[in-house]
């Protein structure tokens, strides 16, 4: 049950993924050159519906959130690292297999490449345990914890940023 | 089925309904399974190598504290990256939308139209980007989309250093061309 509700959930993100274009390569670079904002559209997008729906399960005992530490070191470096790659390869890990569901061949390379990132991670990863990744550990925090008020302030906040974005984005052409 | 046909739809209905997807992933998943799994993809990268060092090399990668916290197995998200192929497949078939692509017109335009020459950046980037979601803790999907949706402060700086680091690296490598 577990592998099939992973695959059907798979096949929806992979299907609205490739309806919105934002597998290529084209999408992915062309919004890290300013110029196209059709990921950010997308993704901002499934964040704000999304997180309005996070918030009113878990306020209704539905659902528990599953976060991930914040070690800013480890973060800020892997962040910075990671997107030197996603420039080179166009790619990110989700959108790749999809990229070359679409025909996009290219994605092949950086599919085997991310396997061998993969392994070369798992091999340093014990040598980073002491130092990067302990590096400011604050823990498993949320912004409204942090800023003390209600998530839903938060929400809000996050839409209105998002609207004027798109608002802004749709105005330029972008 | 016209609308299932159509090469492309508007980004915002695609993520929208995105958000609604990982919405009920989470609930159905907690309902039935007891642990809820949000989206996220690049754990699988550590696990299929885990899965293909693990014939060459067993006694090593049982040995890795990275593979055992992470746990060498085919598991919820593994399917779910498979699921992503098969529906990318399904709608760019459906769309008419499938299309043969070895050089991207970006990549062309300042490297040449040399299949291998593109290859190899693939192949490097792939690896590059894979070592830095690891470290970061997770990717586009996991940090970018479903940290977020959690207001997770971790996935906000997350998102702003991917972006940070993406958009300066694709401004040295492909300068201002096109435009």
């Amino acid at each position: 049950m577990e592998l099939f509700l992973g695959l059907i959930t798979g096949f929806f993100f992979g299907f609205l993924l490739q309806k919105g274009q934002v597998l290529r390569f084209e999408r992915q670079v062309g919004f890290m050159l300013l110029r196209d904002m059709t990921i950010i559209k997308f993704m901002a997008t499934a964040v704000v519906v999304g997180m309005v729906g996070i918030y009113a399960c878990h306020a209704a005992g539905l659902i528990s959130l599953s976060l991930k530490a914040t070690n800013v070191g480890a973060i800020v470096i892997g962040g910075l690292i990671f997107g030197v790659g996603w420039a080179i390869a166009g790619f990110c890990p989700g959108t790749s297999v999809g990229a070359l569901a679409e025909g996009r061949f290219h994605a092949l390379w950086a599919i085997l490449g991310m396997l061998i990132g993969a392994a070369a991670y798992a091999e340093i990863y014990p040598s980073l345990q002491s130092n990067i990744l302990s590096w400011g550990n604050y823990g498993k925090i949320t912004l409204p914890h942090v800023l003390g008020v209600s998530p839903w302030l938060v929400i809000g906040a996050w839409i209105v940023a998002v609207i004027a974005f798109f608002t802004w984005a749709e105005k330029k052409g972008l | 089925m016209s609308l299932l046909r159509k090469a492309s739809w508007s980004p915002y209905l695609a993520g929208a309904l995105v958000g609604i997807l990982a919405v009920l992933s989470v609930v159905v998943t907690t309902v039935v399974l007891d642990k809820g799994h949000y989206l996220g993809a690049s754990t699988t990268f550590v696990r299929a190598s885990g899965l293909m060092e693990q014939v060459v090399a067993p006694q090593h990668v049982a040995d890795n504290a990275y593979f055992q916290s992470k746990k060498v197995k085919i598991d919820w998200q593994m399917l779910f990256v498979i699921g992503i192929f098969a529906g990318a497949f399904v709608s760019a078939r459906l769309g008419g939308s499938a299309k043969h692509e070895t050089v991207p017109p970006i990549w062309r335009e300042r490297f040449g139209d040399s299949a291998l020459k593109r290859g190899i950046g693939s192949f490097i980037g792939g690896a590059i980007l894979l070592f830095g979601a690891r470290m970061a803790g997770g990717c586009p999907s996991g940090h970018g989309m479903s940290g977020n949706m959690q207001l997770s402060v971790s996935s906000l700086l997350a998102l702003i250093f991917f972006m940070v680091g993406g958009i300066i690296t694709a401004r040295l490598l492909y300068g201002k061309g096109g435009q």
